[in-house]
């Protein structure tokens, strides 16, 4: 079983620590999310796991290996893939070409797995040659989950996915977040919507002021009152 | 730095010592100008060569005499082109406005300036023939307003605030290295202007014998009240003579060694005069709300915007400024010099020197950029006659005839780019806030 | 109709095939800034003395190559020392990255901070330069001048005006189009061209996907130097080599790459020939022109030249204005390779 775990994190810019004790768990076939109100540290525990901020305290483990160290890079090439909130794709390539540089560094036929992408986003194959810039918010977003699964992640990070898209197309990037699910790769997602994202996830972590306060399964957070009266409206 | 001078007054000449003295003065203010651009303000203004020779061109223009018969035969002409020009613009304004949303708009404002180009090209054409066939061996050109050169100095400010007015309405506000690009490209412009405009500034036929704003060493020399302090400064060494005759060509030598030194130390008291104003308006402003302001744009331009401080327009008054004060130096320079040579003008000497000094000095500290001049000018004076003697010292052991060492000596005025621009790019790698660093205040 | 052929072919030899050539200059020098741009993100001012020193190592090569009386008959041999030419100017402009420009790339510093560092380097190269090779005017073009000359052409066709076509001009626009097509060809179809387009467009991205930046960085500083080298020696064949013009370059340089939208390769290319012919065309005297085309009564006094060729400068600074004023991004939208 694979599995993908910051331990006891603290992290921070400057003087302030913006996590504290932050324990994140992530397993192989799961979706997980993270959610909170704004400024509780959902994006900064993302970068923690991901190495683009050092840790203070703690440690970041992939199977038992504790990778707390290593550079961001290097964890993508262990099977870790992160898609960010904001500019995830190349806007001056072609979607084939974003693919092709999500896998970068693999030397072997990436052809098969291109086609893996276009399966689970029909719509890619259609705009295959198309320039992302071209592309609408929603098909970006596709491009971005595709150029992320190039590698063949066994854990894939997601930053807001559905942040600034209308509602209908949320409804399908969740159903397409549940698919990629589904290939048995991990999913770690932060989410803004909580009610749509717990309603999709195995477990959920509440944040509050750097702290992951209430942990769960998907079910039991959104039946859990304290949540439903912070972050769900009631 | 002073016994440096001092050095050089003993050790060469006090006439030289001076001459450097002053081109340091001048030199100082010229950064100071770019000081107030690049340290307050992060603007990279690579058009310094321009605005110093607007500012030149203002010392002509207003000291010299008016040509008379040149503005009788060619006056009309060029004043209707004047007109003209002017109505054009005025038109393209005009019209930008009428036809703001007309997708014919750039066609009409095109046709516009090509007719008004050929209307102009009636009058200015012939009037310029007229006006360069005028005695073209001494004049030729329309010459100036007549009045004392002294006037100038705001003038040349002027002149250079104008333009960089224009530049910086155009280029500020896009990419900041656009600017630079724009002001390279107008102080090429500016220069090609002076060197073929025959009409307007003798062209490669340079001007000379502008006037001065201090006395001439030669009226000096018959004037009574200086040939005796001369005697009463050196009464000693002529006591000393007893020979009349000998005591009496001493005399006439230290007067002529005197008025060359009096006519420098003149213009030395005017410059520091100017350099001390400048200062002192230079560093009353950094201290002031706006020099604050202008700190926080150029710290942090994303965040002052969204306080809703008007980025471009402080930029645009910062550029205008800095660019005055280099132009006010262009004038001093010509004044100094006392002739106006247009191809005299190389970005090398007028622009990159600059920003060595600039950047040695310490941006943002106008003190600093003061000792920049200083140091900056002294050195690339020194520095030919010093690479000149390293030179033969390290090849000494070659013969004379030897191709090798002739060709170093052939190349010694290039040492001394290799070395500026060394000084910059070490300055600028180990010590980035130069000799005098910012002072930051914290109010 | 003889008259109207005349005029079609002083047209063609006075503006077209100068025009053609001085713009294939100007495009290799401008996509070597774009470059720069699009991958180190800075305005480089040494470019055109990149491109004086490129020159000049082609020169000292071909005399090399002359004194050991090597030559390639009717091809100058500077054509044989532009390999070894390159290969120099690479070296040292990868010199000068690494120990100049690669501290504020790690620094971070702001583009501004570097277009006043490539100033420094621009002097450095300027004395180096002059030092090594003087600021006098060197003719190194050796081989067959004229593909075909004007006296030939006027045999051939009967007609008045005659048509040159210099050697050096065929080579500036062969060389530009096989240089211009394996770059495109490396930017599209390869991997690693594939990567530095990543690079230029998305930066954090292309770390994120495994793209290694020193490897990125390097071959833009082997792109650049190929390309200065070639653009500063086709220049130098066609003119004459003098250091002191590479510097008068910068100005139409930038302005073919600011026109083509910075960044952006075909704005480059594009933007290069764009400001070629404004020049030439704005500055010839069409004099002879209309002597062909109108009556007798009606031929021109004057030489109908627009502005003198003084001004040529004026010419890229007032197109760059004007396209700052309308389109600032460029033709091509520029930014990324």
């Amino acid at each position: 079983m694979i599995f993908f775990k910051g331990e006891n994190m603290t992290a921070g810019y400057g003087g302030a620590d913006i996590i504290k004790n932050c324990n994140i768990q992530v397993e192989e076939g799961e979706i997980v999310v993270v959610i909170g109100p704004n400024g509780a540290g959902k994006s900064t525990v993302m970068k923690a796991m991901l190495g683009m901020l050092k840790l203070r305290d703690g440690s970041v483990k992939f199977n038992n290996d504790d990778i707390t160290a290593m550079l961001p890079q290097d964890r993508v090439n262990l099977g870790i893939a992160f898609v960010p909130q904001t500019k995830n794709v190349f806007t001056g390539m072609t979607v084939e070409e974003n693919l092709e540089m999500g896998a970068f560094l693999r030397r072997d036929n990436i052809q098969d797995t291109i086609n893996q992408v276009y399966d689970l986003f029909p719509i890619l194959r259609e705009k295959r040659n198309q320039n992302v810039g071209e592309l609408s918010g929603g098909q970006r977003q596709q491009v971005a989950f595709g150029r992320a699964l190039m590698t063949k992640p066994s854990i894939l990070m997601l930053d807001e996915p559905t942040a600034g898209v209308s509602p209908i197309v949320m409804d399908d990037l969740f159903t397409r977040i549940i698919e990629v699910g589904k290939t048995g790769v991990g999913i770690l997602m932060v989410e803004q919507n909580a009610k749509q994202a717990l309603g999709i996830a195995n477990r959920g972590y509440v944040m509050v002021n750097g702290e992951n306060r209430i942990e769960g399964s998907g079910e039991d957070l959104l039946n859990n009152p304290d949540v439903r009266k912070s972050f769900l409206g009631g | 730095m002073a016994s440096m001078f001092l050095l050089v007054g003993f050790g060469q000449s006090w006439s030289i010592s001076l001459s450097i003295l002053n081109m340091c003065i001048i030199s100082a203010i010229m950064s100071m100008g770019i000081n107030i651009q690049w340290g307050y303000a992060g603007i990279f203004n690579v058009g310094i060569m321009g605005f110093t020779a607007l500012g030149g061109l203002a010392a002509v223009l207003v000291s010299y005499s008016p040509v008379g018969e040149a503005w009788r035969v060619g006056g009309i002409g060029m004043i209707v082109s004047l007109f003209l020009l002017i109505t054009t613009i005025v038109a393209v304004f005009f019209l930008n406005r009428v036809f703001r949303h007309s997708s014919y708009k750039y066609w009409i404002i095109g046709l516009t300036i090509i007719i008004g180009l050929i209307l102009i090209n009636l009058f200015f054409r012939p009037a310029v023939q007229a006006i360069e066939d005028v005695n073209p061996a001494v004049t030729g050109f329309l010459g100036g307003l007549g009045l004392p050169i002294i006037f100038s100095w705001i003038v040349g400010g002027l002149f250079a605030a104008g333009v960089a007015f224009v530049i910086g309405k155009i280029t500020l506000g896009l990419r900041s290295d656009y600017l630079a690009i724009a002001t390279l490209g107008i102080s090429e412009i500016i220069i090609a202007v002076l060197k073929h405009e025959d009409w307007l500034s003798r062209g490669v036929k340079n001007v000379i014998g502008l006037k001065r704003p201090v006395p001439y060493e030669i009226d000096l020399q018959k004037t009574d009240w200086f040939i005796s302090l001369i005697s009463y400064l050196n009464s000693s060494k002529l006591g000393k003579i007893s020979d009349s005759l000998e005591s009496e060509k001493l005399l006439n030598q230290l007067v002529i060694e005197g008025s060359s030194i009096f006519v420098k130390l003149s213009y030395m008291i005017l410059f520091t005069i100017v350099l001390l104003f400048i200062l002192y308006l230079a560093n009353k402003a950094q201290i002031s709300p706006w020099g604050r302001m202008m700190r926080a744009i150029r710290d942090n331009e994303t965040s002052a915007n969204a306080m809703g401080k008007d980025v471009v327009k402080r930029h645009l008054q910062v550029f205008v400024i800095g660019s005055a004060v280099v132009g006010i130096a262009g004038a001093m320079l010509i004044t100094q010099n006392g002739l106006f040579t247009p191809s005299s003008f190389l970005p090398l000497r007028y622009t990159f020197l600059i920003w060595v000094m600039v950047i040695v000095g310490g941006s943002g500290n106008n003190v600093g950029a003061i000792l920049g001049g200083f140091v900056i000018w002294f050195v690339w004076i020194e520095a030919a006659p010093a690479s000149q003697y390293l030179i033969e010292i390290l090849t000494i052991a070659l013969n004379d005839e030897n191709e090798f060492k002739l060709h170093l000596i052939d190349s010694v005025p290039y040492f001394r780019y290799l070395i500026m621009g060394s000084v910059l790019l070490l300055i600028m790698r180990y010590r980035p806030k130069g000799i005098l660093p910012e002072k930051v205040r914290h109010s | 109709m003889v008259d109207l052929i005349n005029a079609f072919v002083v047209l063609l030899n006075y503006i077209f095939i100068p025009a053609l050539s001085y713009g294939s200059q100007l495009a290799l020098g401008a996509l070597g800034v774009s470059f720069i741009y699009a991958i180190l993100r800075f305005a480089n001012f040494s470019h055109g003395d990149l491109m004086s020193f490129g020159a000049m190592m082609t020169i000292l090569f071909t005399w090399l190559f002359q004194s050991y009386g090597i030559s390639l008959g009717f091809l100058p041999t500077a054509i044989l020392a532009l390999p070894l030419a390159i290969i120099a100017t690479i070296l040292f402009s990868i010199l000068t990255d690494r120990f100049v420009f690669r501290h504020y790339r790690i620094k971070k510093s702001t583009p501004v901070v570097l277009a006043m560092v490539s100033i420094g380097v621009m002097f450095v190269i300027q004395a180096i330069v002059r030092i090594i090779i003087g600021p006098d005017d060197r003719q190194f073009f050796d081989g067959q001048k004229f593909i075909m000359k004007a006296k030939q052409f006027k045999e051939i066709t009967g007609l008045n005006e005659g048509l040159a076509i210099k050697s050096t001009q065929v080579i500036t626009i062969l060389a530009t189009i096989v240089l211009v097509s394996l770059l495109f060809w490396f930017l599209q179809r390869t991997r690693t061209g594939k990567s530095m387009r990543a690079f230029s467009d998305n930066e954090d991205l292309a770390l994120l996907s495994g793209i290694n930046p020193d490897k990125v960085v390097f071959i833009t500083w082997l792109i650049v130097g190929a390309l200065a080298t070639v653009a500063g020696t086709l220049y130098g064949l066609d003119k004459s080599f003098k250091p002191f013009t590479y510097l008068g370059l910068v100005l139409p340089i930038f302005a073919s790459a600011i026109v083509g939208g910075i960044g952006s390769p075909i704005g480059a290319v594009v933007g290069g020939y764009v400001i070629a012919f404004s020049e030439i065309m704005v500055t010839y005297a069409y004099k002879k022109f209309f002597i062909y085309l109108l009556p007798q009564s009606l031929e021109p006094t004057g030489l109908v030249q627009l502005l003198s060729t003084d001004y040529k400068f004026a010419v890229s600074f007032s197109i760059l204005v004007i396209v700052l004023l309308i389109r600032p991004s460029g033709i091509f939208k520029g930014r990324t390779l």
